[in-house]
């Protein structure tokens, strides 16, 4: 949380896109103390609605999801816990090369957003994508083999850390650039009005970044698109107070990011990232809304980055204050004891799902190990999608044409000259 | 295609046979998309797209907001979904807004994920100066985006290539920047009936000669053209090779043209200093080396932002007298016999 002075508390008022942060009234800094009876109840109310909501102690039960979906969320939230951490041990040990962003701190955020994500969705991520690619179910081995840059990664080991893909699974990237993926997230989004009419069944787009990417021109520019073309999509800001090391105050002139959309007549909603079936609901409604009205919304949800920006950041500018405070701002033990504390799980099955998430990593780490490297064969495989004359296939240091071209026939350049 | 030139009746602008092409593509294929500023109710800056809007309604001609990073953009995730999308930039200056876009996410996506899903858009944008639209409007960019594996470059020189080469384009399954030229959209030339699709990859010799090499693409091509027939009247037998694909680059081509003649100029709108002329030049003396007898030399722009006043322009930009100077050098340094 370091640096971070907006409070969800604060920001009651609407403003002219009907942005709205009811939902995040728990403070992030307050809430492990607050009890959470006081929890609004979320009861599916049309995205950009002004209306706040009122919950009382038996119905807050159910805003936190049935039990088998919290079991669900806690067992997703552990699994990225646990691969997370062990990424972060195989960089140290070199078996993972170039950036590496963890997603550590937030876990309920990802298995929520993914929870609302039906199959028929497509999603568009930024470089901070390993839980989104574990959540969205490319599975732990090809995803550990990505980071490894095994043939048998999720990009074909081509993409690393910041580029897991699944054309199948409709995750369309990871983008290591900020701010890439939005333009195209959009144009997936008007791909989609191309295929049907707004429904209940429609498929929608969500193209999750940073906090820092609402400050790039193109998400401007991509919000804009999105509204005057009316387009099936969801931005999704997961606002971890920081970009790298800069302060979301420092860097933007609306630091209550839900309400960037604003200038776009856009919803926007700000939501607790601590609880996934509040995330869940929030990201429902929205996509919801962009299916059946075409109605494209951002949703902001506060979030916590535990570590650095990447593994290799040892986030020297946090105080020891503020290093202390995240440690008590962990989610995964928060959310583990109130499970215990509901009576959902108990303290053998809560070991279970640690121990089948400890398995499961370590199994991909021993599949992500065994996976051969792409062999050279493959360095050209992939530049065009189609074959093309002269496409360059050479080798640094090969000369520009093969030994003994002007002694082979010459073929097409006359065709169509003059003589 | 230029086997047609008898054939006058046949002849169109530059500008008409870019339109017929999109025309007919938007007809054959109901994915084909357009997106651009002013495409639609402006009928394009340069009316490529004029009646398009009426025949195709908004959804497929659509007027975009001036945004190139993002429209650029949406074309791409919309190619990612299927879709074949044509955008147009209105100049290629304004590319530079958008080369993120092009460079990072286009020319990337295919490759960077393993192969899974590829972007077939086009690009279609002119370049070219002698307009007076000053420093910021004349430039030729084309070199920025022939560095970039992953995409494809084209640039045409003629009506029949203008129209074969976005056909081939809108078809291909790779993200493809089509150069057009503001100075040639008002050319005409002959353009074969029916389906002609253009190969990627492949330069040609556009005129046959044995006594100097000049390539170009683009206005620059149809300058060599035009010099090689001014200059066969003095007797001096020019072999024109006309790069028509900036990547890939066939260089083959040009340097089996070279075996042939021994000489070589480029000629080339954009600036000297790390431009397509010294990609060609370092090919003919690494591909060639063995069958020249001159140097190779190039003609290309005065390094300055281009002027308004027309004085300076005219003399900043590279045209047939200059070509047509720098030919004869190279002829009477090699004591070429007329």
């Amino acid at each position: 949380m370091a640096g971070r002075t907006q409070d969800p508390q604060r920001d009651q008022a609407a403003t002219g896109g009907g942005a709205r942060a009811d939902d995040a009234k728990t403070s992030t800094r307050t809430k492990k103390s607050a009890p959470r009876t006081t929890g609004a109840r979320r009861k599916a109310p049309a995205a950009g609605a002004q209306a706040r909501r009122t919950g009382s102690a038996a119905k807050a039960a159910s805003a936190r999801g049935d039990a088998e979906a919290r079991i669900g969320y806690y067992r997703g939230m552990v699994l990225i816990r646990e691969f997370e951490q062990r990424a972060g041990e195989m960089y140290t040990r070199a078996k993972i090369g170039g950036y590496c962003h963890l997603n550590l701190g937030e876990e309920p955020t990802v298995v929520g957003l993914m929870a609302a994500l039906r199959e028929t969705d497509y999603l568009f991520t930024n470089y901070r994508d390993h839980g989104y690619a574990l959540a969205r179910g490319l599975g732990a081995d090809r995803v550990m083999a990505e980071l490894f840059g095994r043939s048998d990664g999720v990009s074909k080991g081509l993409g690393g850390s910041m580029h897991m893909f699944d054309a199948g699974k409709r995750m369309l990237g990871g983008y290591g650039i900020v701010g890439g993926q939005l333009p195209p997230a959009t144009g997936a989004a008007l791909a989609l009005t191309y295929r049907g009419g707004p429904g209940p069944d429609a498929e929608a787009v969500m193209c999750q970044m940073g906090d820092g990417t609402t400050n790039i021109g193109a998400f401007h520019e991509s919000l804009n698109l999105a509204a005057i073309w009316k387009l099936p999509i969801v931005y999704v800001i997961i606002n971890n107070g920081l970009g790298m090391a800069t302060t979301v105050e420092n860097a933007s002139g609306e630091p209550d990011l839900y309400k960037r959309g604003s200038s776009y007549r856009m919803p926007g909603r700000r939501i607790d990232g601590d609880d996934p079936e509040a995330v869940r609901q929030a990201a429902e409604e929205m996509l919801t809304a962009a299916r059946e009205k075409r109605q494209p919304g951002i949703l902001e949800i506060m979030s916590h980055r535990l570590r650095g920006h990447s593994v290799v950041d040892p986030a020297r500018y946090r105080t020891k204050e503020e290093v202390e405070e995240l440690k008590k701002l962990d989610p995964l033990p928060a959310y583990r004891a109130e499970l215990i504390a509901d009576g959902i799980l108990d303290e053998k099955q809560a070991e279970q799902i640690e121990a089948d998430a400890v398995s499961e990593v370590a199994n991909a780490i021993a599949f992500a190990d065994a996976s051969p490297e792409p062999g050279p064969e493959k360095l050209f495989d992939y530049t065009y999608a189609t074959d093309v004359p002269n496409a360059p296939r050479l080798m640094p240091g090969d000369p520009v044409l093969p030994a003994g071209w002007d002694r082979a026939e010459e073929d097409h350049a006359y065709a169509g000259s003059e003589a | 295609m230029t086997a047609m030139a008898d054939n006058a009746q046949n002849e169109i602008t530059y500008r008409q046979a870019l339109h017929d092409a999109l025309r007919e593509e938007m007809t054959r294929d109901e994915n084909v998309i357009l997106l651009g500023e002013e495409i639609g109710i402006f009928e394009g800056s340069y009316k490529i797209t004029a009646g398009m809007l009426a025949e195709f309604g908004p959804e497929r001609v659509r007027d975009t907001p001036i945004a190139e990073e993002g429209f650029v953009g949406a074309a791409i995730g919309a190619a990612m979904l299927g879709m074949r999308p044509v955008v147009e930039i209105m100049t290629i200056n304004f590319s530079l807004i958008a080369i993120d876009q092009i460079v990072n996410h286009a020319a990337k996506i295919y490759g960077m994920f393993g192969g899974q899903t590829p972007v077939p858009m086009v690009i279609r944008t002119p370049g070219g100066g002698g307009q007076q639209l000053a420093a910021t409007h004349s430039q030729n960019l084309e070199v920025w985006y022939a560095h970039i594996p992953g995409l494809k470059v084209l640039a045409p020189s003629t009506p029949a290539d203008a129209k074969a080469m976005l056909t081939a384009a809108i078809r291909d399954d790779d993200p493809v920047l089509l150069l057009e030229n503001l100075s040639l959209y008002n050319t005409k030339g002959p353009v074969p009936e029916g389906d002609h699709v253009a190969e990627f990859g492949r330069a040609k010799v556009t005129v046959p000669g044995t006594d100097v090499t000049v390539v170009g693409y683009s206005r620059s091509a149809a300058i060599a053209k035009d010099v090689a027939h001014r200059m066969a009247a003095q007797g001096v037998s020019i072999e024109v090779v006309d790069l028509c694909s900036l990547r890939p680059l066939d260089r083959e081509t040009i340097c089996r043209s070279v075996m042939k003649t021994g000489r070589a100029v480029v000629l080339e709108d954009d600036w000297l200093t790390y431009g397509i002329g010294a990609e060609i030049a370092a090919t003919i003396q690494e591909g060639a080396f063995d069958y020249l007898d001159a140097p190779v030399r190039r003609v290309a722009a005065a390094e300055v932002p281009l002027p308004y006043a027309k004085s300076l322009e005219k003399i900043a930009l590279p045209d047939a007298d200059a070509l047509i100077r720098v030919i004869n050098e190279q002829l009477d340094a090699t004591r070429f016999a007329r």
